[in-house]
């Protein structure tokens, strides 16, 4: 059982990284990483966000969608609950802690129509995952997105001070150093006998 | 908007110059994702073609009766039925290639490039220069997939839709995740240079830029 855990974390985190070998949340990805500061706000705000639409929707798929047979609304219902979280996050935030808020707010805005954040349940869904696993993927998928988030971003800083040719400044040049990431992330591949 | 309009340049905006993967550089995702064989991004290519033509449509319609402030929860709740029609046909006439690329399908639901033009332009126009702009931007996403696919799989396996040219894999990094990056930021570069080069134009970030400016991410 814990040892279940274990892999699907390390499986979620590092083999199948979102960005390195998932290709998912590119945008968000190239988007937020020109700074460190913004990238680890960022990491913040993403690893909650996913663990708690995990949660949520994996109560609703288990406990409304499948006794209704309703399994092919999944993605309407998802991308429901999750925009509708992301909302409501945003308002409580708003009131509660106002300090916070000025500080992450601003990337729960990017959050709602992201790839990453419905790709969880969506995932979860069909694996089957139980209620354990379904929060395992979570959080070891933002675990993985905060890791890629740092490199890139301290990699990005000190490209700042490079002499790249002029066609290739800004995203070609990032899209080649990822490439160079996702090939070190591939020795990753090895870790677990599937 | 006078009578004539120009549909031609509508549909051509979506090809060229406002390319949604290599001039405004949304949905880059798939753009890597599905292209390790010209097939599978040329299928991705027409769901998306399908999906983007059918909700500027849907919302084109009916955009004299959605509030102003529920607009882009409305939005998404349209393209997700739209999604959810596209993933039930290809779950069912397409196994194969649905088995490889289901989970791509499914988020097309959360590609930027949907929901952009339908704020900025579907939510707008009548319901035919919306469709033309769905055609368009659809057509110029399935020529990126295709081309992307086609580099990586004649590199990666010397192959091209499945059939086999040359007896070995000439570079088999081409189609592992590494290659999708490099190829996508190696065209990018080269549009890039072709544009300044020839054009005198902008390079591909500022476009970029400007269109998160207009809020359309």
């Amino acid at each position: 059982m814990l040892e279940d855990i274990g892999i699907i974390f390390i499986a979620s985190a590092l083999i199948n990284n979102f960005v390195f070998s998932r290709y998912l949340g590119l945008c968000i990805f190239f988007g937020v990483t020109k700074k460190m500061e913004t990238a680890i706000g960022m990491s913040i705000t993403f690893t909650s966000v996913m663990v708690i639409s995990a949660a949520l929707s994996w109560l609703v798929y288990h406990i409304i969608m499948i006794p209704l047979n309703l399994g092919f609304l999944k993605i309407v219902i998802f991308i429901g609950i999750v925009s509708g979280f992301v909302q409501a996050a945003d308002t409580i935030m708003k009131k509660v802690t106002p300090g916070l808020y000025y500080k992450l707010g601003i990337y729960l805005a990017l959050i709602v129509t992201n790839c990453i954040i419905l790709a969880v349940p969506l995932i979860n869904a069909s694996e089957k995952y139980d209620f354990l696993q379904s929060l395992t993927l979570g959080l070891g998928s933002g675990a993985g997105f905060s890791l890629a988030l740092v490199i890139m971003a301290s990699i990005r800083e000190r490209l700042e001070l490079a002499d790249v040719p002029k066609s290739f400044e800004g995203l070609p040049i990032s899209f080649v150093l990822t490439g160079l990431i996702a090939l070190a992330f591939l020795g990753f591949s090895g870790m677990i006998p599937l | 908007m006078n009578e004539k309009t120009n549909y031609w340049k509508i549909f051509k905006n979506g090809l060229f110059s406002e390319n949604p993967v290599f001039r405004l550089a949304l949905s880059l995702c798939p753009a890597v994702a599905v292209t390790g064989g010209v097939k599978n991004g040329f299928l991705m290519g027409v769901a998306v073609l399908f999906v983007q033509t059918m909700s500027n449509i849907t919302v084109s319609i009916i955009r004299n009766f959605i509030h102003p402030r529920v607009r882009i929860p409305s939005y998404i709740f349209i393209i997700a039925a739209w999604v959810t029609v596209t993933d039930l046909m290809m779950a069912a006439y397409a196994r194969d290639v649905y088995k490889e690329m289901g989970l791509y399908i499914q988020l097309i639901v959360a590609f930027a490039i949907i929901l952009s033009r339908l704020e900025s332009f579907a939510s707008k126009k009548n319901v035919l220069p919306s469709g033309v702009d769905g055609l368009g931007m659809g057509v110029g996403f399935l020529i990126a997939l295709v081309l992307i696919g086609f580099v990586r799989e004649l590199m990666g396996k010397g192959a091209l839709w499945g059939y086999q040219f040359t007896p070995t894999k000439p570079l088999l990094i081409m189609i592992l995740p590494t290659g999708g990056f490099f190829v996508m930021g190696l065209l990018m570069g080269l549009f890039n240079w072709i544009n300044r080069r020839f054009f005198g134009g902008k390079a591909s970030t500022d476009v970029h830029m400007e269109a998160h400016r207009h809020g359309s991410h």
